[in-house]
């Protein structure tokens, strides 16, 4: 038995909904809404006006920020709006609107045939940036930066993040299952742009096909596919380090500080493809799924694409759902409407039915030390909703490390009083982050 | 299949996560109530009318009073969860069958206003509102506290309404033994729970078996009880009436209010510390405080002033005991 990870929690992972749909292709959407900003870090600037006619894959946006990611177009058609819209992450966002012209042209070059193995780190680095590559799990941060090694430090060990721990979502076990081929490449290239020569896979075993699909794609090429214990949150990134190497990574450090990058399996797929085959980051398979939905699927998808065209080709809803997410239901995003575009990374679309949202009402803390059982970071989640509810940051910062908590929400999931201790979480560092500002 | 018409176009939002676990506040109240339900009911049996007034008096009131209370602070009525119902089992259940029955409000009245509301409510008093109600009354009528009834049930050679630990201190182990005629009399007496004491102390088996499952459900740590028990049974065991190593383990383990204390009163949640490794520090202080009192101090049971005494202390206990961070060294 391999060893765990210390707290986490068992929610019921609703998988079965689409563990065994095949990915299917989505229509394209009669217009593209493509905001300038799905990732983590500075905005990009569109590059081009409205008026302007664009193809399939030609970038659209970008900017000199090293920490940001480029946009294409993942349509062609005419630019028929540069303006404000609704966004899944930020509210409202500077945003591309390409109308179909149902060519679906790809622009200049564009899919071309690279031999990844003659390219140097700095090569593929290159292409990834160009690329818009973001982290597909949800997080969205730039692959290029976390590809970059410092140069005080050394790469030991590259990790495939496949324990996909979130309930419901089912697009990396699809992927697992049906793309092997360009997994392994993906995973290849990255390992090569890091020059490590060690390599995991880490899945949950509550998927024994996909690992049985990996340890065979795998075969021969010294990457060890391991399946890990199914336990939330299984797939955050130091729990995985953690669980794979033995190692913790050190608080308020990244993963390189122990040797260690780690990419999601949507994330080795674009980076097999922008690196085979120019193809840059315009698609992503992403599942669509709870009981609010009539058929739930895996499907894949263009950036731009709104979540009511996505849930339609779903076959729209069964009832009337009671929450919306984007994302997964313990770290995902409730939207209030699905005039949304689907963004790099939405890694799924939940409908939530009445009473599948089990959220219930907040009462009092009753010390019952569930929540720092359930942490994974070994912190005392009780103590950030008593401090938060009393605004109390510094002492929740500095006498509790508000600052290592992950948001993971396995506390509250544990939690009987139903406190919203990731509500008050968020709420102490983004007040605490201003009064630091206003200190300076 | 008609498209479904949606009744909103916007939806619920709040921050992540989007699911719960099925636990809640008054599942965990109204599981540890029922637990103790077999060893109330058999304190009915073993003692007759007055104690099912005193446990039916104490219930009552306690709902009443927190109810309000409530009213009063404008707070959210939450006599339903099922924790004032609680506190009137567990304070009815510490206290003589023979106390004149309206003296377990006035118990009530003390363990849920003072103890439990002017503390903040549910989730911020420090100390276990029962046991406050408890020591409120010893207090108050200290003579009605310590009167003990003969039981209704005929059990032969059980005739003294004292309680064991009683003649343990007044009389001595050896005239504790021939009261019930003889060791292995005494040790299934005080099993099975044919002895003098509070309404709810005396039957071993049913308290333990209800604790049990208690930690089967999760909502103790074994940890507390074990730790409690054993430390009282280690202790007086060295400690023994004819000097090191004479006690009588067995005796005091099942004597008084320990075993009660230690699967009912010292895992309340609320005013122990909220580690395991915090709590085993607790259990082993209350542990030691309970011996300390029956061996040398002037009451002959010491486990209620015991867990109050260590009550105080969980804060300090708490704040030394927070789990190891991950990532940090040491």
């Amino acid at each position: 038995m391999m060893k765990s990870f210390r707290g986490g929690v068992h929610p019921n992972d609703r998988k079965s909904y689409t563990a065994n749909k095949p990915i299917e292709t989505a229509p394209l959407p009669s217009k593209a809404i493509i905001p300038v900003r799905q990732h983590i870090g500075a905005p990009c600037s569109p590059i081009v006006a409205k008026g302007d006619l664009v193809k399939k894959g030609q970038l659209i946006a970008t900017t000199d920020a090293f920490v940001s990611g480029n946009v294409h177009a993942s349509i062609s058609g005419k630019v028929i709006d540069v303006g404000e819209y609704p966004h899944p992450g930020f509210g409202t966002c500077l945003a591309i609107v390409i109308e179909n012209d149902g060519k679906d042209e790809w622009a200049e070059g564009i899919p071309l045939k690279r031999d990844w193995q003659s390219l140097d780190a700095d090569s593929i680095n290159k292409i990834i940036r160009e690329a818009g590559i973001v982290g597909m799990g949800g997080a969205t941060f730039p692959t290029h930066v976390k590809m970059t090694v410092p140069k005080d430090k050394k790469a030991e060990a590259f990790i495939l993040n496949a324990a996909e721990c979130e309930p419901y979502l089912t697009a990396d076990h699809r992927l697992m299952l049906e793309e092997s081929a360009r997994i392994v490449t993906g995973v290849k290239i990255a390992m090569k742009a890091l020059g490590v020569t060690k390599g995991y896979v880490g899945i949950e075993d509550n998927k024994p096909d996909a690992i049985e699909v990996m340890k065979k794609a795998f075969e021969g090429t010294g990457v060890e596919v391991m399946g890990l214990p199914t336990k939330y949150p299984q797939g955050a990134e130091k729990m995985l380090i953690k669980v794979i190497t033995g190692k913790e990574v050190p608080s308020g450090g990244l993963p390189m500080d122990v040797g260690v990058v780690v990419q999601n399996v949507g994330t080795a797929v674009a980076i097999s493809d922008a690196v085979t085959q120019g193809i840059p980051l315009i698609q992503r398979v992403t599942t669509i799924s709870g009981k609010a939905i009539k058929e739930p699927k895996n499907i894949l998808v263009r950036v731009g694409t709104t979540f009511r065209e996505a849930i339609d080709f779903c076959g729209g809803f069964a009832s009337t759902p009671e929450k919306i997410l984007s994302g997964g239901p313990m770290m995902g995003m409730a939207e209030p409407h699905i005039d949304l575009p689907i963004i790099k990374g939405v890694s799924g679309i939940l409908a939530l039915a009445e009473g599948e949202a089990n959220t219930g009402k907040q009462s009092p803390c009753i010390r019952c030390g569930r929540c720092l059982n359930a942490c994974p970071m070994g912190l005392n989640p009780s103590m950030f909703s008593l401090l938060g509810e009393k605004n109390l940051f510094e002492e929740a910062v500095e006498d509790f490390s508000l600052l290592d908590c992950v948001e993971c929400g396995s506390c509250v999931y544990a939690c009987p009083a139903k406190r919203n201790i990731v509500q008050y979480v968020k709420y102490s560092k983004a007040q605490n982050a201003a009064k630091k500002a206003a200190k300076k | 299949m008609a498209e479904v018409k949606l009744n909103k176009e916007l939806f619920n939002v709040s921050v992540s996560p989007h699911i719960r676990s099925e636990e809640s506040v008054s599942k965990i109240m109204w599981t540890v109530n029922l637990t103790l339900a077999p060893a109330a009911l058999f304190g009915v049996y073993h003692f007759g009318l007055n104690a099912l007034m005193i446990i039916l008096l104490g219930i009552v009131s306690a709902v009443f009073f927190e109810w309000a209370v409530e009213i009063i602070r404008k707070k959210p009525i939450t006599i339903k969860d099922g924790s004032a119902f609680l506190t009137g089992l567990l304070l009815a259940m510490c206290l003589p069958p023979t106390l004149p029955a309206w003296m377990a409000i006035v118990g009530s009245f003390i363990a849920i206003v003072v103890a439990k509301h002017a503390m903040g409510g549910i989730g911020s008093n420090i100390f276990n509102p029962a046991h406050i109600g408890r020591a409120a009354l010893m207090v108050s009528w200290p003579v009605a506290m310590t009167t003990w009834s003969k039981m209704t049930t005929s059990v032969p050679d059980v005739v003294s309404s004292a309680t064991p630990l009683n003649i343990l201190k007044q009389q001595g182990y050896d005239a504790l033994i021939s009261t019930f005629g003889s060791a292995s009399n005494m040790y299934q007496a005080m099993f099975l729970g044919n002895r003098s004491g509070s309404i709810g102390e005396t039957c071993t088996v049913l308290l333990v078996l209800g604790g049990l499952f208690l930690i089967y459900k999760k909502y103790i740590n074994w940890q507390v009880p074990v730790v409690m028990i054993g430390t009282v049974g280690i202790l007086t065991w060295i400690f023994g009436p004819a000097g090191f190593l004479t006690g009588d383990p067995l005796f005091h383990m099942m004597a008084g209010g320990l075993i009660i204390g230690a699967f009912f009163m010292a895992t309340d949640m609320v005013t122990i510390p909220m580690t395991i490794k915090g709590q085993i520090i607790f259990a082993f202080g209350a542990g030691v405080l309970t011996t300390l009192i029956r061996l040398k101090g002037g009451y002959p049971e010491g486990v209620c002033y015991a867990i109050l005494l260590m009550n105080c202390l969980t804060p300090l206990i708490d704040r030394f005991c927070q789990p190891k961070k991950f990532g940090v060294r040491g």
